[in-house]
């Protein structure tokens, strides 16, 4: 790591660099994912505002709002991310200043081991533009965030480091 | 409407140590108050030198005791056993008979505002709980530090009162584990060091400090060593001695890899002089373990620590200065402010202390660490902390993390399959 810490955004929206809010559910303590996505993020060029653990959905919304992030990425893995993840994706998407931005959730969402396709339409259906149960790879991601239109996507770095 | 036991959990540590035995200790909590009451009498009847453990579940952590009420009424089972919901009645027909001099009990829970959880604690007569005012907030919460470490402060004093009743009240620092893995030594030994003199500053006399089983026999050895040196450098005047976690990141997936695992940390506690072991189980990887599977990592690990007490310890090879770096971390805090509580708050702020990877916003977030080629667990980054030259300063990457998070487990599970293919009369088909 060089520079900034885990929580401290640097740079500014004009730079044209891709900005992604990391964040975890409410009732989530768990913090290596989130650590391991912070910094594959920023290995490709991504520039990474993490909230952390156990995140109340009130502080997420005013941290959208706040920096204004290109993406929010949503990690979790204890189990509850399907209730948690309805809740927080009606807050996202009723609100004005959210509606729009794209928003997406993945790891390990339920408490059975394999990922259960009803509940993941559902997500997609209640408003997540991409949900990555917890037999997707970070490549996944990384694809998806490129997939994105040209001024955020666009601004990622070619070069980047080996996948994950 | 107790018995008190006549021995103290430091007491019985110590005469357990001076008959040569390492205690050895589950984790340990279920919400229905019978399963509770059996999983500490199985305990003590295991056969080998044990304390009980009553782990409290999370919304007690959390303070929530709405969620906490709603699920009890709903028969919805906890993680854990919640002391300060149930009437006082009932913690006793759990202890009754179980809980003696020769089975001491202690509560474990993850709090940082723990207030209400010693007030019960202290209302039972219970003599013995763990945590600490950044070891239980920095990781798994967002409480402001500051508020952490009054409220540990309050804790501490309220729990020290209870001495006046023939009482000696034990804290168990659980600065030793720090996100369970990827701390380096140094800063494990300084903020289990520093948390045992703000416990003595609030009023108690009798605490432990901790050590969680890293990435290297050898650096855990020596890191255990200094521990001892720094605990009575610094905590000559009250009853102390160090314990052991066994591995608290991610664990082996193979059943023997993960017996391995818990031996040598048995090991490590024996050589290192520890005077008590917190055991996992191999169902740790998958889920929960059950009463049984505690039982027998029980027995296992006090084996283990048996054979190693018979062979005899031997010295560490080469000294890499993690007695140095922890004592110039704790001198540096110290002079921050004559309370402890100040002194720790301020050195996260001024980024004196930095636990890396930890995103708690109270945390500097500077610092990096890494598992070297050689196995041993490095700092990539020390950000602001006075722990001077450090060689290879790097940067991490994601891919790295991953390598250092999951190189304990790769190592055992490798090692084990390679043993089930060499040596297989050993294992009975299935077993692995």
């Amino acid at each position: 790591m060089t520079g900034s810490g885990p929580v401290r955004p640097t740079g500014s929206a004009e730079d044209g660099v891709m900005r992604v809010l990391l964040s975890s559910v409410p009732s989530d303590a768990h913090t290596w994912n989130l650590v391991f996505l912070q910094l594959a993020l920023e290995q490709a060029g991504i520039r990474v505002r993490n909230l952390g653990a156990c995140v109340p959905t009130s502080s997420l919304l005013d941290a959208v709002d706040d920096w204004r992030p290109d993406v929010v990425v949503i990690s979790t893995v204890n189990g509850h991310g399907y209730p948690d993840g309805r809740h927080l994706i009606g807050e996202f998407r009723a609100r004005p200043s959210s509606r729009s931005i794209p928003i997406v959730i993945g790891g390990k969402l339920g408490i059975a081991g394999a990922s259960d396709r009803h509940r993941i339409r559902e997500l997609v259906r209640l408003g997540f533009d991409a949900v990555f149960p917890d037999d997707s790879d970070f490549v996944e991601l990384e694809s998806f965030l490129r997939s994105l239109p040209t001024t955020t996507a666009g601004a990622m770095r070619s070069e980047r480091g080996p996948a994950c | 409407m107790l018995t008190y036991p006549s021995a103290s959990f430091g007491g019985y540590v110590d005469s357990a140590y001076r008959s040569g035995d390492l205690v050895v200790q589950p984790r340990m909590g279920f919400s229905a108050p019978e399963t509770m009451r059996r999983g500490l009498i199985e305990v003590r009847r295991s056969g080998v030198p044990t304390v009980g453990t009553i782990t409290l579940d999370s919304y007690t952590r959390t303070g929530d005791y709405q969620a906490l009420r709603r699920a009890l009424d709903d028969g919805v089972s906890l993680n854990g056993f919640p002391i300060v919901t149930y009437p006082h009645e009932v913690t006793a027909s759990v202890l009754e008979g179980v809980w003696s001099s020769e089975f001491p009990v202690q509560v474990r829970h993850g709090c940082p505002l723990p207030e209400d959880i010693f007030a019960a604690i202290s209302d039972l007569g219970l003599d013995a709980s763990e945590g600490g005012p950044v070891s239980y907030c920095l990781p798994y919460s967002r409480v402001p530090l500051e508020d952490s470490i009054e409220a540990w402060a309050r804790a501490c004093e309220r729990f020290a009162a209870t001495s006046g009743r023939g009482v000696l009240p034990h804290v168990e620092s659980f600065g030793g584990c720090m996100l369970g893995q990827l701390c380096p030594p140094s800063l494990l030994l300084a903020l289990t060091v520093l948390e045992g003199i703000f416990f003595r500053a609030h009023g108690l006399t009798s605490v432990s400090l901790s050590y969680a089983q890293q990435t290297h026999p050898e650096q855990d050895l020596e890191a255990l060593t200094a521990l001892r040196r720094l605990g009575q450098e610094f905590l000559s005047d009250i009853d102390w001695h160090t314990v052991v976690y066994a591995y608290m990141g991610v664990y082996p997936f193979e059943r023997l890899a993960a017996e391995a695992l818990l031996r040598d940390a048995a090991e490590l506690a024996v050589r290192g002089g520890a005077r008590r072991l917190l055991v996992k189980t191999p169902a740790e990887a998958h889920r929960i373990p059950t009463i049984a599977e505690n039982v027998r990592s029980l027995r296992l690990a006090a084996a283990a620590a048996a054979e190693v007490g018979n062979a005899g310890t031997s010295g560490i090879r080469r000294e890499t200065g993690i007695y140095e770096e922890a004592g110039a971390l704790i001198e540096a805090v110290l002079e921050l402010g004559e309370d402890p509580g100040t002194a720790l708050g301020r050195a996260f702020e001024r980024g004196l202390l930095d636990v890396p990877y930890c995103l708690h916003p109270d945390n500097p977030g500077r610092a990096r660490s890494y598992v070297d080629e050689t196995g041993r667990l490095r700092w990539a980054s020390v950000g602001a902390m006075p722990i001077g030259q450090v060689a290879d300063t790097r940067e991490i990457t994601g891919s790295d993390l991953l390598a250092s998070l999951y190189y304990v487990q790769r190592k055992y599970d490798r090692r084990a399959s390679h043993e089930a293919c060499v040596k297989p009369e050993g294992i009975e088909p299935g077993e692995i």
